[in-house]
């Protein structure tokens, strides 16, 4: 496993200019999560309206794995319905494990090789689970 | 140029290993060691010759369980200066020592109000158990201010020290900072108001001669596997006449003297805080680590890992865009750097693919991270096995970092 497989131009892309880095005025759902094993902090804001993601945005440090995961995911789930953004982070969190996914999962495919790397696994994730728990919420 | 002071190749099976088609450059030290050939023989030995429990029986087998164990004891006595083994109570390691000494030893004698001094740079074990037991009794915990560097003055001690204060606990030896702690007049304060000095030498025996007299200290904790032992046995020590009043907190076999079926009373120390079965083949791998080490000689190893430390940090510190972390002088083996826009984890991974094993993260040090202004670090650890060779493909490795991640 090289590390280009690992740190694919889309990622590198999404690390140096992130998508929806910043956080939202009047957000209906706000999670903060760290990392506990590097003290990475993430927090995701989210505007649902009529259970749609009308808005989203992530403030935070951490890696580049993990901000690119964070960027992509929020420019997935944009303008998506709440179940169909649930269902995205479930399909790509099987896929980190091995199995393909039913959905399209846009940009947050160049993070297939991070499958290889297990104790990053934590760091890509970090976004999605913040959403199961945004969208938990009541 | 500096060697290694032992034959790696012969004594370290682990680093005959390639990784990613790299030679490993094994720079994790200070989370733990590897392991030579004499340590792994010693437990083999134990388990395939002499195999029982201790304290028990009567047959061979248990004898000589019995007797190595008890020799084990005496070993790391010996290796730490202490005035007698029974001062020595075997444990997992130094977050259990150092739990043991905050629940016995502190629930025992805080009362609400006393004051626990501590230092913002202590690892998680040296810092969670006294807020626990500060909560638990209402003692106050107040904190030494590091100087810009990191380095711990006397005056800064003697801001925080007053007569209330029943404990201190300090590291010898930094784990992210490399700095030296200066446990003997810190220690000489807190005893000038009665209070009690509890040192963290997790990083600190493993490198230098340890002389817990000398020291000044009340309570010493340490772990075996950052010092050539297996992981799961560690050390606590301390003074007989703190240990004949504390209390256990592990209740069970080996460490009553008589039970019924109401009461109980307690073995006599060190067995009083050694309940259930021990880890008699750990205490007799961390003895054989101790004689192996003694063996390379204890002023040689600090001396080398001081200059490995030293030159780690000069030499980091010429490299545009990476920070470097702690004093220059003296600077222990363990050298914390950043580098400007790359992600610690990343560093690491890089690393990783040129098979040289950093650590990245936090360095169960939240509150030196939060005192640095920074998440987290990358962190470089040497030992007697590593070389000067090593600082240069770590410096390599990190001209190859900086490339990849500013293409
Ligand atoms: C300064 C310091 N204290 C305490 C510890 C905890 O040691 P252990 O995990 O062996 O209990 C460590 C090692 O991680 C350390 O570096």
């Amino acid at each position: 496993m090289s590390l280009d497989d690992l740190y694919r131009e889309t990622i590198m892309d999404h690390n140096q200019s992130p998508r929806n880095r910043r956080s939202l005025e009047h957000p209906t759902k706000t999670v903060g999560l760290l990392n506990p094993t590097c003290g990475d902090q993430l927090k995701l804001d989210l505007r649902v309206q009529d259970g749609m993601v009308v808005d989203v945005g992530f403030t935070g440090h951490g890696c580049s794995i993990s901000m690119a995961s964070a960027s992509m995911l929020t420019e997935a789930i944009k303008g998506k319905s709440t179940d169909e953004a649930l269902a995205l982070a479930r399909h790509f969190k099987a896929f980190l494990t091995g199995t393909p996914s039913p959905v399209n999962l846009g940009d947050l495919e160049a993070l297939q090789g991070v499958s290889q790397f297990p104790s990053r696994v934590k760091c890509a994730t970090l976004a999605h689970n913040a959403l199961e728990k945004a969208l938990s919420q009541d | 140029m500096i060697e290694p002071l032992v034959d790696v190749s012969r004594d370290f099976p682990i680093f005959n290993r390639r990784i990613n088609g790299y030679p490993l450059v094994y720079l994790d030290s200070a989370a733990t060691s590897h392991k030579p050939e004499p340590v792994l023989a010693a437990m083999d030995q134990f388990y395939r010759h002499s195999n029982a429990n201790v304290l028990r029986s009567v047959h061979t087998l248990a004898e000589e369980a019995t007797t190595a164990y008890a020799r084990a004891r005496e070993t790391v006595s010996t290796f730490i200066a202490a005035t007698d083994p029974k001062e020595v109570i075997f444990t997992r390691g130094t977050t259990e020592s150092l739990n043991l000494v905050a629940r016995s030893f502190g629930d025992q004698f805080l009362r609400a109000g006393d004051e626990i001094v501590l230092s913002p740079m202590e690892h998680h074990s040296n810092l969670v158990p006294w807020q626990q037991v500060a909560k638990r009794t209402g003692a106050v915990l107040r904190y030494i201010d590091l100087a810009d560097d990191g380095t711990i003055s006397i005056d800064a001690v003697r801001r925080v020290i007053s007569p209330k204060t029943r404990i201190a606990a300090l590291s010898k030896i930094s784990n992210v900072l490399g700095s030296v702690n200066p446990i003997v007049e810190v220690a000489d304060l807190v005893h000038q108001v009665g209070g009690v000095m509890v040192v963290d030498g997790a990083q600190s025996v493993p490198h230098e001669p340890t002389d817990v007299m000398a020291m000044n200290a009340d309570f010493l904790a340490f772990s075996g596997h950052k010092m050539c032992g297996p992981t799961g046995i560690g050390v606590l020590w301390g003074r007989a006449e703190w240990l004949a009043q504390m209390e256990p907190i592990a209740f069970g076999g080996e460490m009553i003297s008589y039970v019924d079926r109401e009461m109980a009373t307690w073995a006599e120390v060190p067995e009083k805080f050694e309940g259930g079965t021990p880890n008699i083949a750990g205490a007799i791998g961390l003895a054989a680590a101790i004689d192996y080490l003694t063996a390379i000689g204890m002023d040689k190893i600090c001396h080398h890992s001081q200059a490995l430390g030293e030159h780690a940090f000069d030499a980091l510190r010429e490299i545009s865009g990476v920070s470097v972390y702690g004093p220059r002088r003296p600077h222990a083996a363990a050298v914390a750097f950043t580098i400007d826009g790359i992600h610690p984890h990343d560093i690491a991974q890089v690393f990783d693919s040129k098979a040289i094993a950093i650590r990245a993260g936090h360095h169960c040090a939240q509150p030196l991270m939060q005192w640095l202004g920074v998440g987290s670090t990358a962190r470089a650890s040497f030992y007697f096995y590593n070389s000067s060779n090593d600082i240069d493909r770590l410096l390599d490795a990190i001209l190859e970092t900086k490339r990849f991640f500013q293409r």
